[in-house]
Parts: C-alpha cells; structure tokens; sequence
C-alpha cells in the first residue's frame, strides 16, 4: 500500500510544481484584492480547487457581492460531481474516511491517476492528491507572503501547460470508437459554449458528450 | 459575516460536497450497467472540455493567443510521445517566447 501511495506521489510530483506556482499566484492575486492573509489560507485548505479560487478573488476584487462569488465558483466546481462519480467504486471504507478521501479529487489527481497502467488506484490516487494539496497550500503561503514581488506567472507560459497537460492525458484515453466521440462532442461542446456561458458551465456541458458518444456505434 | 467570508465559508462548504457527493452516496458499490458505460466516458469528454477551455477559453470570448502556439508546441511533443513533463515544459516554453516575440 505504502508503494502505491509513493507510486501517486512520484507521478504528480512535476505537475505539483506547476500547481504550487499557479496557487502562489492564488496568493498574490488574493492579497491584491483585499482578502487578506487568514481568508485565502483558509480558502485553499478548504476549496483546494484552482479555477474556482481564481474565480472568487476576480469577483470579489471587482466588489461583486458573495453570492455572486459563490455562484460563480459553483459553477466552476460543479464538474467534480461527474469526476468523483467516476472514480467512486475505487473508494472504500466507512462514509467518513470516503468523504475526507474525497476532498483531494481535483483535475489533476483524477486525470493523472487514470493513465495509470494498472488502472485507476485509490492509494496512487490518495498520494497524488495528498501531495498537490500539501503543494496547492505551500504556494498559497509563499504567494501571500511574497505580494506582488513575483509578477505574472503567465510571463513564464504557466497558462499553456495546463491545456498541454489535459491533451497529454487525454490521447491515450481514445481508445476506441466511442472515446473518439466523447471527445470530440465534449470539446466541440465546449468550444461553442465558451463565447455564451459563464466559465465552468462548457465543461459540464462538454461532460454529457459521454452521454452521447455512449450511444456510437 | 464580511463578503469575504461569507464566500470562503460557502464555497468551501459547496467544493466539499461537489467532490464527495460521488465516493459517498455511491462508494465501493459497483455502478449499474446503464450507467457504467457513460461514466466510463466522462474522461475523454471532460478531457477534452478541459484542453479547449484552457487553451482558447477568455472572458465568454474565444481567445487565440500566446497559449496556442503554447499547445500546438505540446502537441507535437505529445505525437513524439515525449514524457508528460516534457510536454508541459515545451508548452510553457513555446508560450512564453511567443508572448516575448508578439
């Protein structure tokens, strides 16, 4: 078990370097949009998911009220309901230790855990997770301590590997006719809905092209 | 309760239930086979939602900018069949001369 826990470790650990630099901009971007010190911490530890934290401090910096943060980033987050579905036979144990387990699904856990060549793992799954919450937390620190010092992390091309990342785990997912379908709908659908709909709202749509690409023949 | 507040607790408490919604109620029971089938495919699906929200994605607008040529650098890494973490750094790369050129 212990193998497999440093199994998920091993695997994420470039790709939490990459998520320990977009939280330290969580950080700085937080700070400059006068959430102060203690909220964002908390925030991370809590919400641990990126999008939607990035989310909260635009609304909020652009004096939106709560509920439109809340809405916004529910919106966002709503994808982890399908995710977490999709993984929840790997899950064991009482309800208690499967909801606390839960809490460390996020894009990258889920996706770089199903590539695996032995199958999806909860314990590859749970070391993984652990290991980009502990690096998703330490950037928001250094990134709240640091104030705007660093920049732009987009300067760095921080924004093209999140994208570059998802088609590196998305090729070896199309396997077969069906998989090719899903795809194509989920992107197409998304891609259409990116110009009309809030964020988050093309990724879920994009989610029922697994629906229908269930149905090609 | 101050705006920021209010939003850290009800986003917090919202995220909580998102992701665990799936792993609770459902567990170590296997899904039904109607259902197995689809589930199966949400990850190409999402996948896929996820590279074109990251790579064109803006402000409900379509934005073709320096992450592009930041993705098809990747791309071509990933046909090469290049290591996960060479593509990233490719495509990290590619964009950030890119934004230095344009």
């Amino acid at each position: 078990m212990r193998e497999r826990y440093l199994e998920g470790a091993r695997m994420i650990a470039p790709i939490a370097v990459a998520a320990g630099a977009f939280s330290l901009s969580f950080g700085v971007l937080a700070r400059a949009a006068g959430m102060g010190w203690l909220a964002p911490l908390v925030m991370s530890a809590t919400t641990f998911a990126g999008s939607a934290q990035f989310a909260v401090v635009s609304v909020l910096g652009s004096a939106g009220s709560a509920g439109a943060a809340i809405a916004a980033a529910v919106m966002l987050n709503a994808r982890y309901a399908p995710i977490g579905i999709s993984i929840a036979s790997a899950f064991h144990g009482s309800a208690g230790k499967r909801l606390v387990q839960s809490q460390v699904i996020v894009d990258e856990s889920w996706a770089m855990t199903l590539r695996r060549k032995g199958g999806f793992d909860v314990h590859v799954f749970l070391g993984a997770g652990l290991v980009l919450y502990l690096a998703w937390n330490v950037g928001t620190v250094i990134g709240l301590l640091l104030g705007d010092v660093v920049g732009d992390p987009n300067r760095l091309g921080l924004d093209a590997a999140f994208p570059a990342l998802f088609l590196a785990l998305l090729i070896p997912q199309l396997r077969g006719r069906r998989a090719v379908s899903a795809a194509l709908l989920g992107g197409g659908i998304a891609l259409v809905l990116v110009p009309f709909s809030p964020p988050g709202i093309p990724i879920i749509a994009g989610a029922t092209g697994a629906l229908v690409g269930w149905g090609t023949r | 309760m101050s705006p920021v507040w209010l939003s850290v607790v009800g986003v917090g408490a919202a995220t909580i239930a998102l992701k665990a919604v799936g792993p609770v109620l459902i567990g170590q029971r296997q899904l039904p086979s109607w259902l197995a089938g689809p589930v199966a495919l949400l990850a190409p699906a999402v996948l896929a939602a996820f590279v074109v929200t990251a790579a064109v994605g803006g402000h409900r607008a379509i934005v073709a900018d320096a992450r592009l040529v930041g993705v098809g650098a990747g791309a071509i890494a990933v046909a090469l069949r290049a290591p996960i973490l060479v593509v990233v750094i490719v495509a990290a790369a590619a964009a950030a001369l890119a934004r230095l050129v344009i």
